[in-house]
């Protein structure tokens, strides 16, 4: 079956079985590599993707489903310039060994647009669903707090 | 990882068509919504349908409505949405607060409710909070549509009294007409994404009446009316509350697994149902109370 979608702002047509997952997708038809594969079951955030703008776990999706939806992935987050989040994430130095931080983009994404000024236990609650094995919260929860309230 | 299994995948565009295809398939057929426990399943091969049925493309099943004391809640309303709707935030504050559990923001934003109660697994958060305000289950059938009270649909672990070629179209919850307020008080290992090892919904009115629910302390979802009993037209008290408490255990079957044990969920059944109620009460007084703050953590 065909479907046609918006993907990092480009208009995309593509040929999908049924049981496809987005997430798969995603990475092996299209060639995204932001999203990871951490648990395969919704758990851990690895995957998350914005579905028209809210942020979803791209292993939980049937590539059927998206047909005429918007889908941003970490590549389509600040094509020309880094957005305030990814530039606050190199500053704080939010990544050890960088796996979980594809989701938290997203997920931090998410709650800024819907949230300018989010405090400390809103952000730890909107990033409660994304896990760093590395346990490197701290300076991911700073990194938020430093992006918040900036133009992107 | 990939699914391995072939199906089908419809989407049909009203419910009478979705009702067609769920006979036409009999057991053999899944619906779709949120897809937070449905590609799971098929990932790990738990369930092999030969269709999946999208419904997200039937208007009838979306949205949240208020209509003078009634509730409907839409097959298709996920959890963010009842989180962000300002009308249940105003008349049905604890359906927010017990949404706010539901695994994280990610899950959330597909996961539905009627998802929830069709998946009736034993911890399931929607349960307790539709208990206590005796919710109405509206499915549709081949032979039209019918009602189901909450208290009749959990029938066993993962079993609901709907028939395979029903749809859930909505849920209804209506408002006490007594002044009333409750609470949801939710046990996990940690506060965050995770499973209820124990959930307590309870609501108290102006005029003594109580209700209490548990989840993931049995087998099913259900009231407690044996503390209902002990409660009603007494009082509210911490001295009420401690005596009735205890009639928790006549009413919970609690097992040993890999979140909890069989006697720490007995003990902190007791101690949520004790807790919930004093914060239930505090609320009836016009107090703010933080529930995420009741049990610690």
């Amino acid at each position: 079956m065909k479907v046609r979608f918006q993907l990092n702002n480009e208009k995309r047509s593509l040929d999908v079985e049924p049981n496809d997952v987005l997430f798969d997708v995603l990475r092996d038809k299209i060639g995204l590599k932001s999203p990871k594969c951490g648990c395969d079951r919704g758990d851990c955030g690895a995957c998350s993707i914005l579905l028209n703008g809210k942020s979803v776990r791209s292993c939980l999706v049937l590539a059927a489903e998206i047909e005429g939806a918007n889908i941003v992935t970490v590549e389509g987050i600040g094509q020309t310039d880094l957005s305030p989040v990814q530039k606050a994430f190199l500053d704080k130095n939010a990544f050890q060994c960088g796996y979980c931080a594809p989701g938290m983009i997203i997920a931090a994404t998410e709650l800024l647009e819907h949230n300018k000024h989010p405090n400390a236990h809103e952000v730890r609650e909107a990033l409660s669903g994304n896990l760093c094995r590395c346990t490197g919260y701290t300076p991911i929860i700073e990194a938020v707090c430093q992006a918040r309230g900036r133009k992107s | 990882m990939p699914i391995a299994h072939e199906y089908e995948y419809l989407k049909p565009t009203s419910v009478a068509e979705a009702v067609d295809i769920l006979s036409r398939f009999e057991n053999n057929v899944r619906c779709l919504a949120g897809g937070t426990d449905l590609i799971v399943h098929l990932k790990e091969n738990v369930v092999r349908p030969a269709a999946v049925v999208d419904i997200k493309a039937i208007p009838e099943l979306s949205g949240i409505k208020m209509q003078g004391n009634e509730l409907r809640i839409g097959a298709l309303v996920t959890f963010s949405e009842i989180i962000h709707s300002a009308e249940i935030k105003k008349h049905f504050p604890v359906l927010v607060e017990a949404a706010e559990t539901v695994a994280s923001v990610g899950v959330r934003n597909r996961a539905t409710l009627v998802g929830n109660i069709c998946s009736a697994v034993p911890s399931l958060d929607a349960a307790p909070v539709l208990l206590i305000y005796d919710a109405q289950v509206v499915v549709r059938g081949k032979n039209g549509e019918r009602s189901i009270s909450i208290h009749d649909w959990f029938t066993g672990p993962k079993k609901t009294s709907k028939a395979a070629d029903e749809l859930v179209t909505h849920v209804i919850v209506n408002k006490p007409l007594e002044k009333h307020a409750a609470a949801y008080v939710k046990l996990g290992r940690y506060r965050g994404e995770d499973l209820a090892q124990a959930g307590v919904a309870v609501m108290l009115t102006d005029n003594k009446n109580y209700r209490i629910a548990t989840c993931a302390l049995g087998p099913i979802a259900k009231r407690a009316p044996k503390v209902e009993a002990a409660l009603n037209s007494h009082t509210p008290s911490k001295k009420t509350f401690e005596d009735a408490a205890k009639f928790i255990l006549s009413e919970i079957s609690p097992i040993t697994d890999i979140r909890a044990s069989k006697e720490y969920r007995e003990h902190m059944a007791v101690v949520m149902t004790r807790r919930a109620l004093e914060a239930a009460m505090a609320r009836l007084l016009g107090k703010t109370v933080d529930v995420a703050s009741i049990l610690g953590g």
